[in-house]
């Protein structure tokens, strides 16, 4: 008689391409021993949508409202990184009051993008009623936007040669308004976030992206400095007025003194970054210049002039995810772009996830992959093959297996 | 605190909803009998919440006024406007709008402009409310 031998072995669970904690369609492939992720790899590339290409076709101002549709949160940074690219290679100068302008858009929009990260993973964890509170914050926030750009969304705002719309001394009580709202509603967010049980048991240690790691990867953003690398465009290659304001890299031993790399540091990082925004806009408020917002009013000459340009140009911005950077080179006499390149901030922290998830367990999928704050897409199912017999895993049950962990954690 | 949520928590179960119930309270069982029920004063809309200062809404257009330069046509990023040879004005079909508005601003004459009104949904992409001329 022979006795059944068994053997342990790894078995697959492919994640993607369509699927949870995943702004872009990306395909994951996990080696899981038991609860315990062994390997991971990702792969690119299902979301071509050939803006690029179509930009071809289109003229420098026609561009810009194409580059505000690559991505809904990042609406104002995509079209600001290629007017800047543009803008070098017209030597286009941009008026004083205009680069002050530009900032405090930049910094609201970056202040939506990190509230509304926050509650998503918030969400991730299970914690509901955090991530309605955030959302609250961020309804503000696109209130504000509303009011000072006429679009919740996609904004509109930015124009090759200067700003679309003033903020005059009608906007202010507004302005203010919201971020005294803000600066009350921040500490209760910080408390909530910081100091909760729930929140440490799952982030702290979780996720860990070590210094090297994150510089051999090349990360970008707070996912960097959240790993101790002090890498931010606005402070090592300012541009519009950030070189006159009181701005320094934000890294998670500024509060609790050490860096750990992990989900917790992000969510400081993070966090932090929303109260230096709320800064920069109120001394942007302050230092602003009177004059013009437009280098050249007239639409038609800008065009003109672009008619005539001819050369290559990076345009690099600080988004709220990182640094995006557009490539644009344009040829004098086609009023078309030859070529634009753009380079968006996940992409590059699409490799960290490797070194973060591996270690981890299966329920800790959504808030690692979301602690680099790809876009959510939602609905997105997970097959796993078990020696044959297949089952299927949904965004629902997998949410459910997070919110199982905490409570598990919380016995 | 151990559990800083709840105190929060608590604190919202006091307070009132932030949603506009626009435009009855409860969805109506039908929506034409509920519409007919407003024309004969019988039942009210609940009014959406106003649109701030400089909302770029439904454009308009002034036909008087506009000389048929086609620059409009040049900038717009989505084609939404079409040139009427014959009668050297412009037509725009706002199903394809994306609102930015950069045709206000190329405007030498002013013709165009943006307004209030938000309320565009409609099965027919060609419908009359969709076009403007």
């Amino acid at each position: 008689m022979s006795s059944k031998q068994t053997t342990k072995t790894t078995y697959q669970i492919p994640i993607g391409p369509i699927h949870p904690a995943l702004k872009e369609p990306v395909a994951f492939e996990f080696e899981i021993d038991g609860e315990e992720i062994v390997d991971v790899d990702v792969k690119l590339g299902h979301v071509h949508r050939a803006v690029e290409w179509t930009a071809t076709k289109r003229n420098p101002i026609q561009i810009l409202y194409l580059a505000e549709r690559i991505c809904g949160i990042c609406s104002y940074c995509h079209p600001t990184a290629f007017t800047i690219a543009v803008e070098n290679i017209a030597d286009i100068e941009v008026p004083e009051r205009a680069e002050y302008l530009r900032v405090i858009q930049a910094e609201l929009e970056r202040i939506c993008s990190h509230i509304l990260w926050a509650g998503v993973a918030a969400h991730e964890l299970g914690f509901d009623s955090v991530l309605f509170l955030t959302w609250q914050m961020r309804e503000k926030a696109l209130d504000l936007t509303e009011y000072l750009t006429g679009n919740r969304i996609t904004k509109g705002i930015i124009t090759i040669g200067g700003i679309r719309r003033d903020i005059t001394k009608d906007h202010l009580p507004k302005i203010y308004e919201t971020l005294n709202y803000f600066k009350d509603n921040f500490e209760k967010l910080r408390k909530i976030f910081l100091d909760d049980k729930t929140v440490r048991m799952r982030t702290q240690g979780c996720g860990i992206l070590t210094k090297e790691d994150a510089l051999k990867l090349c990360a970008v953003g707070p996912t960097a400095r959240a790993s101790g690398v002090k890498k931010d465009v606005r402070v090592d290659q300012a541009y519009f007025s950030y070189a006159d304001l009181d701005i320094e890299c934000i890294t998670p031993d500024i509060l609790t003194g050490e860096v750990n790399g992990d989900v917790y540091d992000r969510i400081i990082v993070r966090l932090l970054e929303v109260k230096q925004a709320i800064d920069l806009i109120e001394q942007c408020i302050d230092k602003m210049p009177g004059g013009d917002i437009v280098s050249e009013p007239k639409v038609a000459k800008v065009l003109a002039t672009l008619k005539k340009a001819s050369g290559e140009s990076i345009g690099r911005m600080e988004a709220p995810r990182g640094e995006v950077i557009h490539y644009v080179k344009l040829e004098a006499g086609n009023e078309c772009p030859f070529t634009w390149k753009v380079r968006a901030p996940t992409y590059n922290n699409i490799m960290p996830w490797v070194p973060m998830l591996l270690g981890e367990q299966i329920a800790d999928i959504p808030i690692v992959a979301a602690s680099t704050d790809p876009c959510m897409s939602c609905t997105n199912r997970v097959a796993i093959v078990d020696s044959g017999k297949r089952y299927q895993l949904n965004r629902e049950e997998l949410h459910k297996m997070s919110v199982e962990k905490t409570r598990r954690l919380m016995k | 605190m151990k559990f800083s949520m709840l105190p929060q928590v608590f604190a919202q179960m006091f307070k009132k909803p932030f949603t506009n119930k626009f435009p009855a309270k409860y969805q109506p069982s039908s929506t034409t009998k509920f519409l007919a029920d407003v024309g004969t004063g019988k039942a009210k809309i609940i009014p959406p919440i106003e649109t701030p200062e400089g909302f770029r809404g439904k454009i308009q257009y002034d036909k008087d006024k506009c000389i048929g330069c086609k620059l409009c046509i040049k900038v717009c990023p989505c084609g939404a406007i079409e040139y009427k040879e014959k009668e050297k004005k412009i037509k725009i079909y706002v199903s394809r709008c994306c609102f930015c508005a950069q045709c206000n601003d190329i405007c030498p004459v002013d013709c165009l402009s943006m307004s209030n009104e938000f309320l565009l949904a409609d099965t027919d992409k060609y419908s009359k409310d969709l076009i403007v001329e």
